[in-house]
């Protein structure tokens, strides 16, 4: 399917235009403290109208905090926070018909059946989506009789997802959304949320999957240890970097002779018995520099590549550790 | 175009408040009728009780018995679907994020609360109604106040439901399956349902009569006299229980 231009504000619903004229989360030193352990540490954030936010954290970071206390199931020990320019906690009533929620678990009863389900949480709203319209977007054509117990990890996770759009919201928050999913659902989840942003909604997830966020976000937010460390598209986070080049050859080369050759800023080092990284950014020069080295030394350099970052590399440099469980 | 197709664009809004009450109180009616366990709590156990000990003399209770036990297994009846059957309910639907998930929606805690009591009102109204069914086959005539046993059945309702609430809030969901059915056993014993308080040794008898089954089994006794009383010390009793445990429930209560 073609991506649409998203500047082009006519092709969407009024409420995505009224929608984009304001932030749609704004948050402002929010601190969160459970007992002594403080989850959030004065964490200032905005959130666009009508675009996909993905915040990424290692566990334990303070995505789920994050995201709950828009939702207004916690209360901040300080700082403000805005959602749809409401007070998720003061002004909870307003708030909660404009927003479609789905929980990192559980929600649901074990004992119900979907269409049942849909149709109780339809009932709830003043304009719902047709259940049947969810069920078949989903794929749980299969399941809408069985309970919900007895239904896969998956369909579960879809279901939980079918839950927070039924009383078409302006904003969803997904918790890990595609957790559990196999790559097929995890595409279709993905298909499904753009067609979302194309048609107006604004999406708030958590994720620890690198790839969904540089896919799907037009926003990365970056969280670690309650602070956030970095915000911006995915190319913003990745882009202007420096870019590293690797050869392999025989190890314990002497490396001083080819450092001279490198710009300033440029350096070289083994990475690993017999891999070498140039890192800075990688020229032709730089390039030409280490095979014209190479070749004066004798040395045949084997897979020697250039390598861009990936927001994997971004996430790793900003928090020190992998995103995986 | 994609105007038309835009199935997704936002268009939120709240249902009215009775249409989201009744939609959740109609949802839990079913989840409780759907649950084999639960029935046999509150249909099956008063019913049996009701049948064997009128049709087996087995205990003295005067010369008509079903006179005697009917008051007493429609307390029972309310005690086990608005307190045991609640407390279980509602400590699992906590487990499995239910309390939370609903709480996000424009249903609300209240909206949830108020439908949960109405589910519970429309189990004992079929409990009530089999009981009685029962009890005219076993030869029972209708006599007393209905006023007052109307009265006693409401305020029992709201006693019981705030103390299951207030175990639900307070103990994890397995606890509370076996504590809530312990108390369920121990209040079916002790609190004059198939048998009078009146036959409880001396020494057990002054704490047992504060309790809520002991007040709601009495009230509904007096009710059901031919010459009907208002059994005003059981209905302060069950008032009192009533404020304690509604208070007591609002203020420990958990919803995650």
């Amino acid at each position: 399917m073609l991506e649409q231009p998203r500047t082009e504000g006519w092709t969407r619903s009024t409420w995505g235009r009224v929608a984009a004229m304001a932030a749609a989360i704004e948050v402002v030193g929010l601190v969160k403290r459970y007992g002594s352990r403080t989850a959030l540490h004065g964490l200032t954030l905005g959130v666009e109208a009508g675009a996909i936010t993905a915040i990424l954290g290692p566990n334990g970071a303070g995505k789920t905090t994050l995201i709950e206390t828009c939702e207004g199931f916690r209360r901040q020990d300080a700082g403000t926070v805005r959602v749809l320019g409401l007070d998720p906690h003061r002004q909870a009533r307003q708030l909660k018909p404009r927003i479609g929620v789905m929980l990192q678990q559980g929600g649901m009863y074990p004992a119900a059946r979907p269409r049942e389900l849909l149709n109780l949480l339809a009932s709830f709203y003043a304009r719902p989506l047709p259940p049947e319209l969810l069920i078949r977007r989903l794929g749980l054509e299969e399941a809408t009789r069985t309970p919900v117990r007895r239904l896969s990890g998956g369909q579960q996770q879809r279901l939980a997802l079918a839950a927070a759009l039924i009383g078409r919201p302006e904003l969803l928050f997904l918790d890990e959304p595609t957790t559990g999913l196999d790559p097929q659902a995890r595409q279709g989840t993905w298909e499904l949320i753009q067609e979302l942003r194309r048609d107006g909604v604004t999406v708030v997830l958590t994720t620890h999957y690198m790839e969904e966020a540089e896919r799907l976000a037009d926003t990365v937010v970056i969280v670690d240890h309650g602070r956030l460390v970095a915000q911006g598209s995915p190319q913003q986070l990745v882009g202007g970097a420096p870019t590293s080049l690797e050869f392999q050859a025989r190890p314990g080369l002497e490396l001083t002779g080819l450092q001279g050759r490198l710009p300033d800023g440029v350096l070289v080092r083994e990475a690993s018995a017999g891999r070498y990284r140039v890192e800075g950014t990688a020229t032709p020069e730089v390039m030409a520099a280490v095979a014209g080295w190479c070749a004066e030394q004798g040395v045949l350099a084997g897979e020697m590549r250039v390598t861009g970052r990936s927001l994997e590399d971004v996430f790793l440099e900003l928090t020190g550790r992998g995103l995986s469980r | 175009m994609r105007e038309e197709n835009a199935a997704f664009a936002p268009r939120p809004g709240a249902a009215p408040a009775l249409r989201r009450v009744t939609a959740q109180a109609t949802m839990e009616l079913r989840l409780q009728l759907r649950n084999g366990e639960q029935l046999l709590l509150t249909m099956a156990i008063p019913v049996l009780l009701l049948v064997f000990f009128t049709v087996a003399p087995v205990l003295d209770l005067g010369r008509d018995r079903v006179d005697f036990l009917l008051p007493g297994v429609i307390a029972l009846a309310v005690m086990s679907t608005a307190f045991t059957g609640q407390a279980i309910a509602t400590a699992f639907d906590r487990r499995h994020g239910v309390l939370k998930r609903l709480g996000a929606t424009p249903l609300g805690r209240s909206g949830l609360i108020l439908a949960k009591t109405l589910a519970i009102l429309a189990v004992e109204v079929l409990q009530i109604a089999v009981l009685l069914a029962v009890a005219a086959i076993l030869g029972w005539r209708p006599h007393g106040s209905g006023a007052a046993a109307l009265a006693f059945v409401l305020l029992g309702t709201a006693a019981f439901s705030g103390l299951g609430l207030l175990m639900a809030g307070l103990l994890r969901a397995e606890a509370t399956l076996g504590a809530a059915n312990l108390v369920y056993l121990v209040l079916l014993v002790l609190g004059g349902v198939v048998f009078p308080v009146s036959l409880l040794p001396t020494s057990l008898r002054l704490g047992v009569s504060f309790l809520p089954i002991t007040a709601l089994t009495g009230g509904l006794r007096a009710a059901f006299q031919p010459a009907a009383m208002t059994s005003v010390r059981d209905l302060i009793q069950l008032a009192a229980w009533a404020a304690a445990g509604i208070a007591a429930a609002s203020t420990t209560f958990r919803w995650e």
